[in-house]
């Protein structure tokens, strides 16, 4: 198996210049530490031959790389306008009950962490939840326990 | 995915499983490729001039031309660079996320069509971050070509996945991001043909467009130009959303009228209600009110009423729905994918947002209203993007449109609408910081 330091080696020589693996870097680094702590900048910067503040500098424009501790599963419900006419908010505030979170918080476990989310891309499927990075379509309020259920399950 | 009958995009879609290469090619799959590498690369180009195609995600900028922008190999030493804009991030449009799902490998192919044109030995696939499923489908059809140098030639194709961020569906913003920095918009000119991925000739097309081009090479130039209405030829896989009765994907020949997307294809609004208006082509398109959709789903058509097909996301509003809260809804989505660079754009959504919150609440003047035009006026035509300015326009479309309404929350000091607007008390991101610290931003 090989290292995070190799893999990152390999992703640069893909393109023109190493600096396009910066994102790639920073998503493996985060899959590997959960999110991106100041050993895991570190660990990218020396594998990227850049510095930290430069990977923190690009980390923290993105909405799907994490500075800060985020739950082992991830929930997002988009509430742009196509979900939100077919009741998005509703949705997102049964998870708020079932996870007894707010949301934009992690739950005391650390377990899920809950957020509203812009536009997925899956418009005429509202509504869209997604699910560690995984869409579920036509989400209602009452599928919302199941979804719970199965993260708390292990899942 | 149903259709008017032309399916061109999406074509055996319905009856078979075209993410599998051997059912692709069973269908014809691949053979336009060696159609189009049979002809020398300015005629591939002049071919994609004779179908007057396009670009899909929004832009419209014939794909023909753009090509024929790039330096030759002779003019210019440089690599040339071939990235695909697959970063659907419009809210209303999902339509480059169905085509990647369901015809991979006509995408594919179209992307190798257009690296032959362009001469380029490299194509960079920019896909957003959260197209988890798309890019699984992809990343397999790429491993299935593996053994096929035949058909790979000597292209490499990279998928890059985005990491969440709207801007990065702007052209130079997404060079920026693939070139592994922040999203942020680059000044123009230079544009992309001459300088773009690092520095060299670089051509940006969507995935739509890349998956037109099998067909357009297949049935020739002049065939394809044959469908559609004048400046608006061929098909085109228009996403509809909100409130009908069924929503999705539907590919379409262009110019098929409105009325019929919203009361045809997808079968009216559902619960008895009444249309209230429409969003035709993205959040990013001015609004027509219920009684405007009597017109073709085209360029020309559309230029008429002032608003555009854009990434074709047609978003349908019943009469429950109060303009004002849609206005605080796409203003704040705006403000959150502002990505800072230009202060009109940064300063001015947010003023947007808190402007429209306060119509919402009641606490409005009349003189509020025009303060809220003056904004938009500020932000039009005075940043590096459009992302700031498709937000004041979509905006001031609302108040244009639906004047009364607003002028309605200042005499009521309140919504007339309520919570029986479903758009009421939205929870947006922008409200929501997680991934910085959740310091409050002074007003």
């Amino acid at each position: 198996m090989s290292t995070y330091y190799d893999e990152v080696q390999e992703i640069k020589a893909r393109y023109p210049n190493w600096r396009s693996a910066t994102l790639p870097a920073l998503r493996l680094a985060q899959e590997h530490h959960g999110y991106l702590s100041p050993d895991a900048l570190r660990e990218c910067a020396e594998a990227l031959g850049a510095t930290p503040a430069f990977c923190e500098a690009v980390a923290s424009f993105y909405d799907m790389l994490h500075l800060a501790p985020v739950g082992r599963h991830m929930v997002e419900v988009c509430t742009n306008v196509s979900c939100a006419l077919v009741g998005a908010q509703q949705v997102l505030e049964r998870f708020e009950e079932e996870l007894g979170i707010r949301a934009g918080e992690t739950s005391g476990d650390g377990e899920v962490t809950l957020r509203p989310i812009e536009c997925l891309g899956g418009c005429g499927w509202a509504t869209v939840v997604s699910v560690d990075h995984h869409y579920r379509t036509h989400v209602k309020p009452e599928d919302v326990p199941a979804i719970v259920q199965e993260l708390r399950s292990g899942g | 995915m149903a259709a008017d009958g032309r399916m061109i995009v999406m074509a055996d879609a319905d009856s078979r499983d075209l993410t599998k290469l051997a059912e692709y090619e069973a269908v014809g799959g691949y053979q336009a490729l060696q159609k189009t590498r049979a002809m020398s690369p300015g005629a591939v180009i002049d071919e994609v001039i004779a179908s007057e195609l396009r670009g899909r995600g929004g832009a419209f900028f014939p794909t023909g031309r753009k090509w024929s922008f790039v330096p030759k190999p002779n003019q210019n030493p440089n690599p040339h660079y071939l990235v695909v804009n697959a970063d659907e991030s419009e809210p209303g449009s999902f339509k480059d996320n169905e085509i990647m799902s369901r015809v991979p490998h006509r995408f594919i192919e179209g992307c190798l069509i257009a690296a032959h044109a362009v001469e380029s030995k490299s194509v960079f696939v920019y896909i957003r971050g959260e197209y988890t499923g798309p890019y699984e489908i992809l990343r397999s059809a790429l491993e299935e070509l593996q053994t096929r140098s035949e058909i790979r030639g000597d292209v490499t194709i990279v998928l890059h996945r985005g990491a969440g961020a709207y801007i990065c569906g702007e052209e130079t913003a997404l060079l920026e991001s693939l070139e592994g920095k922040r999203g942020q918009p680059r000044t123009k000119p230079p544009f992309p043909a001459v300088q773009g991925l690092d520095a060299s000739p670089t051509v940006v097309n969507n995935v739509e467009t890349m998956a037109t081009l099998p067909p357009i090479m297949q049935m020739g130039g002049t065939e394809y130009a044959k469908l559609g209405v004048p400046d608006s030829r061929g098909t085109r896989v228009v996403s509809l959303s909100g409130h009908v009765e069924r929503p999705g994907n539907y590919e379409i020949e262009n110019g098929t009228s409105m009325h019929e997307l919203i009361y045809g294809l997808a079968g009216g609004i559902p619960g008895g209600r009444e249309l209230k208006a429409v969003i035709p082509g993205g959040s990013s398109t001015v609004i027509l009110k219920a009684d405007e959709i009597d017109v073709g789903y085209d360029f020309n058509s559309l230029l008429t009423l002032n608003t555009a097909m854009g990434s074709a996301g047609v978003v349908a509003l019943d009469d429950r729905c109060c303009m004002v809260q849609l206005g605080i809804r796409i203003s704040e989505f705006y403000e959150h994918e502002s990505c800072g660079k230009c202060t009109p754009c940064r300063e001015g959504t947010r003023w947007m947002t808190q402007i429209l919150r306060r119509l919402e609440s009641g606490e409005a003047l009349q003189s509020e209203l025009d303060l809220l035009l003056d904004v938009c006026d500020r932000i039009n035509g005075k940043c590096l993007c459009p992302l700031g300015e498709t937000a004041a326009i979509a905006v001031a479309s609302y108040v244009d449109k639906f004047r009364a309404e607003f002028i309605a929350h200042v005499d009521r000091a309140g919504c007339p609408f309520g919570d029986s607007s479903p758009l009421h008390d939205v929870l947006a991101p922008v409200a929501v910081h997680t991934h910085s610290a959740s310091a409050a931003v002074p007003a």
